[in-house]
């Protein structure tokens, strides 16, 4: 790395997620249109919208690798769109993990170099033993067994590889964690699990964590609050009480559908002791 | 302005010493600071995490595996680092994350051992490639209204008009070549005038056609290769088997087919461009006029040359395409495959075009054909 990384401490701020008129267009097609939206630290924000409605498109709008034609974005305090080659940004890029969709794991790596990759890029004086220590330890926390560590990607159940590839995510501890439907085709069991430990690795590590899916019970299991995209905005974000509290029809079909009673009525089942601190940030509005 | 993680001793303590750590333990600074508790020898009682500023998963990593290395107590842990602590000690763990590897003793013979059996393995599986061609060319002469017309005439224009422009051009730079060289060796001998009969024989007998045949391998013998190997890696091809249309047949056959028709008009092509560049340079160098090196050709070429030349170049088409096609089909696995699987095809194929060709060589010879 040429520049010295700078950050030495955590993000002080409330919000290191701020989007303000955020415009963004392919051609002529306009995904997104004067889009606000502000993520709260520490909190699991999960993002929804029906196919189409640029969910993936605003993650990568704030990482950084889709073009924003207007508006503002800072992540951590730092403006995305001011600055998209500088030294800074790179620093930027170690402070974030993103989970891709299909995983993105390299497939000529097995699953610890994977790891090991962000790693050596951004911090080179590591030494190789502390490296590999490092590697070791994420790949387990990321709740894969120890034998994963030398596997390569082909050779893991899709469940597998989407924990590989958290791990990998995970690798350089970031304060942010972009997720682009992490549960998407794994089986309810193994999506399940992936929710638990998604949630107890923001607990653990104190992550801010933006949430794309589909879920409908990762919305009831781990998210602190939803923001919702339709007609190229942030139509409403709250609690999931709070929003389907709102009379907007897409919102109302969306958790009152019977996937979405369905989701609603496991949650019920459930002990009250096993329901994560869905409210911890209720009742203010973003 | 960068902090420094760092650790000073307190040593005034019955009990053994104090390691302080000062500063932000985190993944940016833990690289140095490991590399000093590395090698840090003194025996240490306590480390001290009250004074760190930041903490992470590497910086709780490296303060806990001194503290395990040395027998010491961690003290002043605050409840964010207790909790990052307990997450790295309870995942530990000393697995290998490289892939297994073999003592090298084991890997060579073994590797040689696979080769060798992989070549064989490779032989027959050609061999029934070939055959499962020639099934599906069967079935099709059988049901002519199952060839896929359009899919041939696309190959054809890829394999063989886009191809034109750089084939000629490669062509006409040969004949240049061989024409002046040829003359400066022949002039040696007062036999500047046989230019003719060198440039024309050559091109049409061997050149022409080998290096179009060179050329179609690397241009779409590789591309037969890529094409099939992604449409594996993406599942297409399975797909196309569970809707029940043959990979071969819509795949195989046409670029097959568009191979072997454009080859001899290819290498013809070739030839004439050869030919055309001699008689620019000779024009130019060795006064023989342009058209008076054309009707040469015509006298001193027998026809037989011509006929090697067109009856060599479906041959080396079927070998190009096949191996590209082949190639292509056995891609599995990952991305990596593909690249592979693309250059062997063009290996593969450019050695088996030039292995066939001394055979011809030879064979037309001993007919009389020389």
């Amino acid at each position: 790395m040429n520049a010295p990384h700078t950050h030495t401490g955590p993000f002080e701020g409330d919000f290191p997620i701020v989007v303000e008129g955020l415009t963004t267009a392919f051609g002529e097609h306009v995904i997104h249109r004067d889009l606000d939206l502000k993520v709260r630290k520490g909190e699991i924000l999960g993002v929804v919208g029906g196919s189409g409605t640029g969910k993936s498109v605003l993650m990568r709008a704030i990482i950084g690798l889709q073009r924003a034609e207007a508006g503002q974005i800072d992540v951590l305090g730092h403006s995305i769109l001011a600055s998209l080659s500088d030294a800074s940004d790179d620093e930027m890029r170690s402070r974030w993990g993103v989970l891709f969709q299909g995983g993105a794991l390299f497939s000529t790596l097995t699953v610890g170099e994977n790891v090991e990759v962000p790693l050596r890029e951004f911090y080179p004086e590591i030494s190789d033993q502390l490296r590999h220590e490092i590697a070791c330890y994420k790949v387990r926390l990321s709740g894969l067994p120890e034998e994963a560590a030398n596997k390569y990607p082909s050779e893991l159940s899709g469940g597998m590889r989407k924990r590989a590839a958290l791990a990998r995510a995970l690798a350089l501890d970031p304060e942010l964690l972009f997720l682009d439907e992490p549960t998407a085709g794994l089986d309810p069991i193994g999506a399940a699990g992936f929710d638990r430990l998604i949630r107890e690795l923001t607990d653990t590590l104190g992550l801010t964590v933006f949430l794309i899916t589909h879920d409908l019970d990762t919305l009831y299991e781990i998210c602190d609050r939803v923001a919702v995209i339709a007609d190229r905005k942030v139509i409403a974000i709250g609690t999931i009480d709070e929003l389907v509290a709102t009379d907007h029809p897409w919102i109302q079909e969306y958790f009152n559908g019977p996937r979405g009673r369905n989701a609603q009525a496991s949650q019920a089942r459930k002990p009250a002791g096993g329901k994560p601190a869905m409210d911890k940030h209720g009742g203010e509005g973003a | 302005m960068e902090e420094e993680a760092a650790f000073s001793t307190i040593a005034d303590d019955d009990a053994g010493s104090t390691l302080v750590l000062t500063g932000p333990w985190v993944v940016a600074t833990a690289g140095a600071v490991d590399r000093l508790l590395r090698t840090y020898e003194d025996p240490v009682a306590r480390v001290d995490l009250s004074q760190v500023s930041a903490f992470d998963t590497v910086g709780a990593w490296v303060a806990w595996r001194f503290a395990r290395e040395k027998g010491a107590e961690l003290v002043g842990v605050d409840d964010k680092a207790a909790v990052l602590i307990e997450a790295v000690e309870e995942n530990r763990s000393v697995a290998d994350i490289h892939a297994p590897r073999a003592h090298i003793l084991e890997r060579v013979p073994a590797a040689m051992g696979e080769f060798v059996i992989g070549w064989a393995i490779g032989v027959v599986q050609i061999l029934g490639f070939f055959g499962a061609i020639l099934v599906s060319l069967g079935s099709l002469l059988l049901h002519p209204s199952r060839f896929r017309v359009t899919s041939i005439v696309r190959q054809v224009e890829l394999v063989g008009v886009s191809a034109l422009g750089i084939i000629g051009l490669m062509s006409f730079l040969i004949g240049i070549v061989i024409a002046q060289q040829g003359a400066v060796q022949l002039a040696q001998f007062g036999a500047e005038a046989l230019t003719v009969n060198l440039t024309g024989r050559i091109s049409l007998r061997e050149l022409g056609v080998l290096m179009t045949a060179i050329m179609v391998a690397g241009r779409s013998g590789s591309a037969f290769a890529a094409q099939i190997g992604t449409m594996k890696l993406t599942e297409e091809i399975d797909a196309m088997r569970t809707i029940g249309i043959s990979p071969i047949e819509a795949l195989v056959i046409p670029r097959i087919l568009a191979a072997v028709f454009m080859m001899p008009l290819l290498g013809f092509y070739s030839a004439g461009m050869a030919i055309v560049g001699g008689a620019v340079i000779s024009d130019l160098t060795l006064d023989i006029p342009f058209f008076t090196f054309l009707t040469r050709i015509q006298e001193v070429v027998p026809e037989h040359d011509l006929w090697v030349g067109l009856i060599k170049a479906p041959v080396f088409g079927l070998i190009v395409a096949m191996s590209g096609c082949y190639q292509g089909m056995q891609v599995k696995g990952n991305a990596e495959e593909v690249g592979l699987r693309t250059t062997m095809a063009v290996v593969q194929a450019i050695f088996m075009v030039i292995v066939l060709d001394a055979f011809f060589a030879v064979f037309f010879t001993e007919i009389g054909w020389g």
